[in-house]
């Protein structure tokens, strides 16, 4: 336990009471820290242009992207548990995108969508179909991150899948006996018996949110790069702010402007908002943590 | 007449071997069944063919990468040879094998006697202590970050290197202590209590009972640590940017895509060059998880 609590106290502990109080300085790293009072957190609410719209598109992801890979999670993994022949190979090719590191996918989806040779734009002009800008579009960067994050659903599945399997059979047989069909089967047996995997996924999805990052910071980055020439510094959250997230403004106001006091202000929200939901999980999977008391 | 249907009739469908009913029910089965394959057919397009899309223009040329073709003409496999060049590629690749796996036997190391002590002893304050688990486990890391970034570059001056991503692994990692906690919990304590009567103190009871009967759990952690690692792109963005020279694989790959401006094909070539090492961790690792699980049932 001791290096442990060692470890506790030098990372976790201590620079959680450094940020609450960077918060209240003034500090670029140079010059000593300054108390300055609650202005960097009047700057971050008020003045501050970036903020905002990173909470707003958090606030969309949530209700998006969330919904999108639970859904198309459980959809998945309804589907493996109905597959009867070559399960394995299916199960496995349903994975795989899990696997991709973030870096390597994102650079990948910007590329497979980059608006003007980019495979999915050449078949859906060959559709007759409309080709969006994507990545390089205000309104469709967030589409299309929800189609990286759906891509790579495979942990879903599987958590969904488990749960599927353990559903009792006599209560589809009851279900079948009363006569109920396909669709009624799913939703008065299956749907409560795996509502608690549902309420899971979708609070570890949250948390997840907010601390989105690579992927919109990379895309972002590269996306931008297309575009313009090479050489300048990147918009953050390029196209228009649309894909910036809360991580990637601490990033930008502790790293990229040296305003560690208004860093620490957004890094405080974020804190706030993950342990509520964090919260939340733990109250609703007690019996997870307590198992083996 | 009327008898003999009679007896088709209470016969039921079990004894004739194609009664109407029974041929409706068969042909329903069988249309099932190829709608479910179809439907998974569709979806396994729908994760697979992003994969192949990568593989292929990375086998282009770098004019054609820029055109519509879909089929490299002809097939570039100098391309794989020219990212391997590319100043900095085989750094970064030994950066990322230093980190993921000295970061990875770090963890392990240090997370099993924690998640030993939650999962086994009684002590005071040890639901309290699990709590603080679960709760860093979901910190975003970005919440420490300033402090933590000040502490490394300014007091140890340790910026441009990825010793300080390194170094807090030797001292446990929440999700690689919950997971072992959950996976400790399985093991029955009369074994633990056998190794006590036979004179095992605690450190020996860890090394000789637990460690070999949580063999797949330690897999586990160990390969998700190791992914973590690899795929981790905001630690060596903070301490490791300013020297090209600490980069490592999931860092360094974005800088490729400006390095070579609009080659599509060498960023392509890299990028699988980027996921292909995970993926076959992952084909074996997934052996010794079925092995793992195979040997405790057969030693239980």
């Amino acid at each position: 336990m001791s290096p442990w609590l060692i470890g506790f106290c030098v990372f976790f502990a201590y620079p959680l009471i450094s940020t609450v109080y960077f918060s209240f300085t003034s500090y670029d790293g140079f010059t000593a820290p300054e108390f300055s009072g609650l202005k960097n957190w009047s700057y971050v609410f008020n003045d501050y242009p970036l903020f905002w719209p990173a909470l707003r598109n958090t606030l969309w992801l949530v209700v998006v992207m969330v919904t999108c890979r639970v859904v198309f999670g459980l959809g998945v993994g309804l589907l493996i548990t109905k597959i009867k022949t070559g399960t394995g190979v299916f199960r496995t090719l349903f994975y795989l995108p899990y696997l991709a590191p973030p870096v390597a996918a994102t650079l990948g989806f910007v590329f497979l969508l980059n608006p003007g040779t980019g495979p999915v734009n050449s078949i859906l002009g060959d559709l007759g179909l409309p080709t969006p800008g994507w990545f390089t579009d205000a309104t469709w960067s967030k589409p299309a991150l929800t189609a990286l994050a759906v891509w790579g659903v495979g942990d879903l599945m599987v958590i969904f899948m488990a749960a599927l399997l353990d559903v009792p059979k006599e209560q589809y047989e009851a279900a079948e006996l009363d006569g109920a069909t396909a669709s009624q089967r799913f939703r008065f047996v299956t749907l409560p018996n795996i509502s608690p995997i549902i309420l899971f996924a979708v609070v570890t999805g949250i948390i997840q949110t907010m601390q989105y990052y690579t992927q919109p910071f990379v895309a972002g980055k590269v996306a931008s790069g297309v575009m313009g020439g090479s050489g300048q510094q990147f918009e953050p959250g390029y196209p228009d702010k649309s894909t910036l997230t809360l991580p990637q403004v601490v990033y930008n106001l502790g790293f990229q402007r040296f305003d560690y006091g208004s860093a620490c202000v957004v890094a405080l929200v974020l804190f706030v908002l993950a342990m509520a939901f964090t919260a939340l999980l733990m109250r609703r999977r007690s019996g997870l943590i307590q198992a083996g008391e | 007449m009327a008898q003999t249907l009679d007896a088709v009739k209470t016969a039921g469908p079990a004894t004739g071997p194609a009664t109407p009913a029974e041929r409706v029910a068969r042909r329903k089965s069988l249309l099932n069944w190829i709608a479910v394959h179809a439907l998974g057919v569709a979806a396994a397009l729908f994760f697979v063919l992003p994969f192949v899309f990568l593989l292929l223009t990375s086998l282009m040329s770098d004019q054609q990468a820029l055109t519509r073709d879909l089929w490299p003409h002809p097939f570039e496999w100098s391309n794989y040879r020219r990212v391997f060049e590319t100043d900095g590629f085989l750094t970064w690749w030994r950066n990322t094998l230093l980190y993921a796996g000295l970061g990875t036997v770090l963890t392990v190391v240090s997370s099993l006697p924690v998640a030993y002590a939650l999962a086994k002893f009684r002590f005071r304050g040890r639901h309290l202590s699990l709590m603080l688990v679960i709760s860093m486990m979901m910190l975003p890391p970005q919440v420490v970050v300033i402090p933590m970034y000040l502490f490394w570059a300014k007091q140890l001056d340790m910026s441009g290197t990825l010793w300080p991503l390194i170094i807090p692994m030797a001292f446990g990692d929440a999700f690689s202590i919950f997971l072992l906690r959950q996976f400790l919990l399985t093991i029955p304590n009369e074994y633990l209590d056998a190794a006590k009567v036979d004179g095992c103190g605690e450190l020996r009871t860890l090394l000789k009972v637990v460690v070999p009967m949580a063999k797949p759990g330690i897999a586990a952690v160990a390969l998700f640590q190791f992914f973590y690692a690899w795929n981790d792109y905001f630690g060596p963005q903070i301490y490791a940017s300013e020297n090209p020279g600490a980069w490592t694989l999931s860092y360094g790959l974005d800088s490729f895509k400006s390095a070579h401006h609009t080659d599509w094909n060498l960023t392509m070539a890299a990028t699988v060059l980027v996921m292909a090492p995970v993926i076959l961790v992952f084909f074996f690792a997934q052996k010794a998880f079925v092995e793992g699980v195979t040997l405790t049932g057969v030693k239980g």
